[in-house]
């Protein structure tokens, strides 16, 4: 294939991103809230909170949405204890998030925690990420599992990671984690507790050299 | 409290939670049966708890986490370019390949393209940790029937494909060689010749054991028919790369997302089974093997001139927004959800692992077979834990 096809192929997968947005808009009505196209590389839809469950249905059997690559969650919480890696070893365990400096991604939001769904035609070719948000105080989503099979193992990882739980999954328990494991790893307040009891080995890089003192040593 | 007690409170809870997975399974009828965490067929620490009726699997359920190191949350607290010296170790055969959706995926963020020319070596080794990957896979799954002789082909001639990577990036199983914006190294003196010469004893290694292996009656007997997975299934529960091609869907990422890499610019064919069993997930990836030599042997020759790195900042900050890119990785579709927040390290990284999703089908299509076929379906279906429980 020559560099002009792909180019030529690059315009018509936009429109056809922009037409498989515009599909789901139609199908979900007022559910869908928000949609997104980045020209020639992917796309996003936002749905309501109970629309989640009807966005999967509408996907899989109304628009031939068959391939399910993940379901996961985000959390858009900045982490209170910044990124644990140029920041001090005994930096206060009780730091608080500035919550509102919470910025959400390409389709916006309006909670904490976000779903994230991605599904894929065969026949177009074209993957859709699906957006939604988890309520802030029930943390709880309806399952893709009556559509897609495959969502098992994806959220019960995101109910232990996260602690979002999917109404109407048969078997909603720990994934990886022992079963009494308390906390929810992923969380962004969940501190990652090997940088608390070591400093990290990589700040040595930014710190200066020893001998780049005041007598020139740096030269050599 | 103090540490060692929280530590020994958490053991003996987990403790107690596996037991009462054993003791849910067993308060109906029927006998349990562990496979693993220590068992030869399962290569690695995935556990399988089987329900019996005899000889046949009423329920099978896998118990994963022996391995969890959870990468997703330590990339949140590595730089851009430390985060692929992690994520090699995700799928450890086929570790080139785990780096290169994550590097494309950043470099889509900072709206870089690396060159023609990395672009093509990328390929070139994203390749040979395919054909390395799948060797493994051809020569463990007969000596999980009982056939020796073919895992020692497969690591006699896998030895030739780890040399060649080695020579360009320095490591045999963790290169850590690509970079934003191109590669590391090029090429050293003399390589695309070695490595013709290696890409001929590869295919004599495919011929080598389709002749053993593919023709051979017990082989049939234990694979045709076995483990069938249609279409419909798969795509529902996620299974991709062989395992969805063997079921008969022309589906190849390589093909059907271009991602920047060099396979549109080489002629090869995608191949695809009907008949969805065991015997077909074998017989495709050794066709892929194949496919990928010639693959290697087309891009070694149409090598192009110029640069192997764009022009990228020293300090590596990738700008606010999210991407996902995946790939046909050598066990199936492996990609990365990036969500950057504009500053040195990812703030959110999805690890979508293909061997996550293909082994997630296994309670549904190990109910109702018998227990010796339990080995070959698992190993046809062709899982790295590291890939699973990343």
């Amino acid at each position: 294939m020559s560099s002009a096809d792909t180019e030529t192929e690059g315009v018509t997968t936009d429109a056809a991103r922009e037409a498989a947005v515009a599909e789901f808009a139609e199908a979900l009505g007022d559910v869908c809230l928000e949609t997104h196209v980045f020209p020639g590389v992917d796309c996003w839809i936002r749905v309501a909170t109970d629309g989640w469950l009807q966005a999967a249905q509408v996907a899989r059997h109304e628009l031939n949405y068959r391939y399910i690559d993940f379901v996961s969650v985000i959390d858009w919480m900045p982490s209170p204890y910044g990124r644990d890696m140029d920041t001090e070893q005994d930096r206060d365990p009780n730091a608080v998030a500035d919550v509102e400096a919470m910025q959400h991604g390409v389709t916006g939001g309006d909670t904490r925690m976000q779903a994230i769904g991605r599904v894929h035609s065969l026949i177009t070719n074209i993957g859709v990420n699906i957006k939604c948000d988890i309520p802030d105080d029930t943390l709880t989503l309806d399952s893709w599992i009556s559509v897609f099979g495959g969502v098992n193992w994806h959220e019960r990882e995101a109910y232990e990671m996260f602690g979002v739980a999917f109404t109407g999954h048969p078997g909603l328990r720990h994934l990886y984690l022992p079963g009494d494991f308390e906390g929810n790893p992923m969380r962004k307040d969940f501190p990652l507790l090997a940088r608390r009891v070591k400093p990290w080995p990589g700040i040595v890089d930014v710190e200066p050299m020893p001998d780049t003192g005041d007598d020139g040593g740096g030269e050599s | 409290m103090d540490p060692t007690q929280s530590q020994q409170l958490a053991y003996i809870a987990g403790q107690a939670a596996d037991a009462r997975v054993n003791v849910e399974l067993e308060t109906d009828e029927g006998m349990v049966l562990n496979l693993g965490p220590q068992h030869p067929a399962t290569h690695g620490t995935l556990r399988i708890v089987a329900k019996l009726d005899g000889e046949l699997v009423i329920k099978a359920e896998p118990i994963m986490g022996y391995m969890h190191r959870g990468y997703e949350k330590l990339t949140e607290v590595r730089t851009y370019p430390q985060v692929t010296a992690l994520i090699n170790r995700i799928d450890w055969l086929g570790n080139f390949a785990n780096e290169v959706p994550f590097i494309l995926a950043a470099e889509r963020l900072m709206d870089v393209e690396a060159p023609p020319r990395a672009q093509h070596i990328r390929t070139i080794l994203f390749e040979l940790s395919r054909i390395s990957n799948i060797a493994l896979f051809l020569g463990d799954m007969a000596v999980q029937l009982g056939a020796v002789t073919p895992v020692f082909l497969a690591f006699r001639d896998r030895e030739h494909v780890l040399n060649q990577i080695e020579a360009v990036t320095g490591g045999r199983f963790h290169p850590n060689f690509d970079r934003i914006g191109g590669i590391k190294d090029d090429l050293p003196a003399g390589w695309i010749e070695e490595t013709h010469a290696v890409m001929v004893k590869m295919r004599k290694f495919c011929d080598e054991i389709e002749d053993l292996v593919l023709g051979n009656e017990i082989f049939q007997a234990r694979t045709r028919g076995i483990g069938v997975i249609p279409a419909d299934v798969g795509l529902e529960y996620g299974l991709s790369g062989a395992n969805i091609r063997a079921s008969g869907v022309d589906w190849d990422l390589r093909r059907d997302n271009p991602v920047g890499l060099a396979w549109d610019k080489v002629d090869w064919k995608v191949w695809t089974h009907p008949d969805g069993d065991s015997f077909a997930r074998y017989w495709v990836r050794l066709q892929e093997t194949r496919e990928a030599t010639k693959i290697v042997d087309q891009l070694l020759d149409t090598m192009p001139a110029g640069p192997i790195m764009a022009k990228v900042p020293r300090i590596i900050k990738v700008p606010a927004g999210e991407a996902y890119i995946a790939t046909e990785n050598p066990l199936g579709e492996m990609g990365y959800y990036l969500v950057s927040q504009g500053e040195l390290t990812p703030f959110r990284v999805k690890i979508r692992s293909a061997s996550f999703s293909n082994m997630s089908i296994a309670p549904w299509v190990l109910q109702g077979t018998y227990v010796p076929d339990v080995v070959t379906i698992l190993a046809s279906l062709y899982f790295i834990l590291g890939d699973i429980d990343r």
